[in-house]
């Protein structure tokens, strides 16, 4: 627990603090010993490699972290989202939902297909793990999110020896937990400065304008999320805003049609 | 409260098992080819699905019109996302045009 707090610090601090770097050097030496040079290596590769990705995740657990609490979530709930959903759009998501007095079942239903797309994730990674024992197994399915899996898989590719592969995934999987633990913490802490006559519950649908527009990468996706908001609107008024849930359906047929005619015609 | 809190656990408790699910069962079942297509358009479905309500329509009403600000902060803010690509910038400047718009009214 010690050394994994140590680590926590020199990923948090920058490289060129001297006492983080000593940390470090003790904390190193510590983990050589239990778990090996190679895994060590991997382990620090890994995190390395995660960390130009942290420039753009750090941003989104701030304003999380925020947002969620000028939602009126109290502190501990808006932490123990990150610790127990750990997943970002999935996290605004709920804030937004729960402040529009969502019913809770609609939430947890939303939250549930907005991550859906980490089982392929799963797949993607299961043949490279397979050998692994169960706990291993448990913590990297914990640690799967986008950026984590972006990383991983694609050293997981290199045709090297897979032995201490998982090390890597596990660095950069633990850096990016760290990095949206502590920016989230960064965030709540901002958001309790933040003066109530601040109106911020429209930042979160601007939040969501900067997630969606990335996204939109052909017609077919830009149809799905056209299709999807006009029914939104047009259901608005179904009872437990079951709206969201069939506009999100007729989206995803809407982008999966479009993708076979426009495929078709060329 | 509780009820708050069996939400959060019960949306993270499915989050994790969907996480687990192939690393578990690999080698009993592969995800079909419908479904990886299918979930390509997840994100901006649901994504645009909540956003549309909320920048166009007010009090449960549709209201495209020039008075409804957040409208004009939402357009701008995407024109913002689509040239920028950065979340602060964004949420900057669709924040200032709508505080900007409520003050000249």
């Amino acid at each position: 627990m010690t050394m994994l707090f140590l680590l926590y610090i020199r990923y948090q601090s920058g490289k060129n603090s001297r006492i983080t770097y000593v940390l470090a050097g003790k904390c190193s030496a510590g983990i050589s010993l239990i778990i090996g040079r190679m895994s060590r290596k991997e382990f620090f590769a890994g995190a390395r490699a995660e960390l130009p990705l942290l420039l753009g995740v750090a941003p989104f657990g701030m304003i999380y972290g925020v947002l969620a609490l000028k939602a009126g979530l109290p502190v501990s709930m808006a932490q123990a989202m990150s610790l127990v959903l750990f997943a970002g759009s999935a996290q605004f998501m709920a804030v937004q939902l729960l402040q529009n007095g969502t019913p809770l079942v609609v939430v947890v239903l939303t939250a549930f297909v907005v991550n859906l797309r980490h089982s392929l994730y799963s797949a993607s990674v299961a043949p490279y793990v397979s050998h692994l024992p169960r706990g291993w197994k448990t913590l990297l399915a914990y640690l799967l999110t986008d950026e984590a899996y972006a990383v991983a898989i694609s050293h997981y590719s290199e045709e090297t020896p897979l032995e201490h592969k998982h090390w890597y995934y596990l660095g950069a999987g633990f850096t990016l937990w760290a990095c949206w633990q502590l920016s989230t913490a960064m965030g709540i802490f901002l958001g309790v400065q933040v003066p109530s006559s601040w109106s911020l519950d429209f930042a979160l649908a601007l939040t969501f304008i900067a997630l969606v527009v990335p996204v939109l990468e052909d017609k077919a996706t830009a149809s799905a999320a056209l299709l999807a908001g006009a029914v939104s609107v047009f259901a608005f008024g179904l009872p437990y805003k079951l709206g969201l849930l069939l506009a999100a359906l007729v989206g995803i047929g809407a982008g999966m049609l479009g993708e076979m005619v426009w495929r078709r015609s060329g | 409260m509780a009820a708050l809190w069996l939400t959060i656990l019960t949306a993270g408790l499915l989050t994790f098992l969907t996480r687990l699910s192939f690393i578990a069962l690999f080698g009993r079942w592969q995800p079909p080819d419908w479904l990886r297509q299918a979930l390509r358009f997840v994100p901006p479905a649901v994504l645009s699905a909540i956003i549309f309500p909320e920048v166009l329509m007010r009090d449960g009403a549709l209201a495209v019109q020039a008075d409804n600000f957040r409208l004009v902060a939402a357009l701008v803010a995407a024109l913002v996302a689509w040239r920028t690509r950065n979340v602060f910038l964004t949420i900057g400047s669709g924040m200032a045009v709508l505080y900007l718009l409520q003050w000249l009214r």
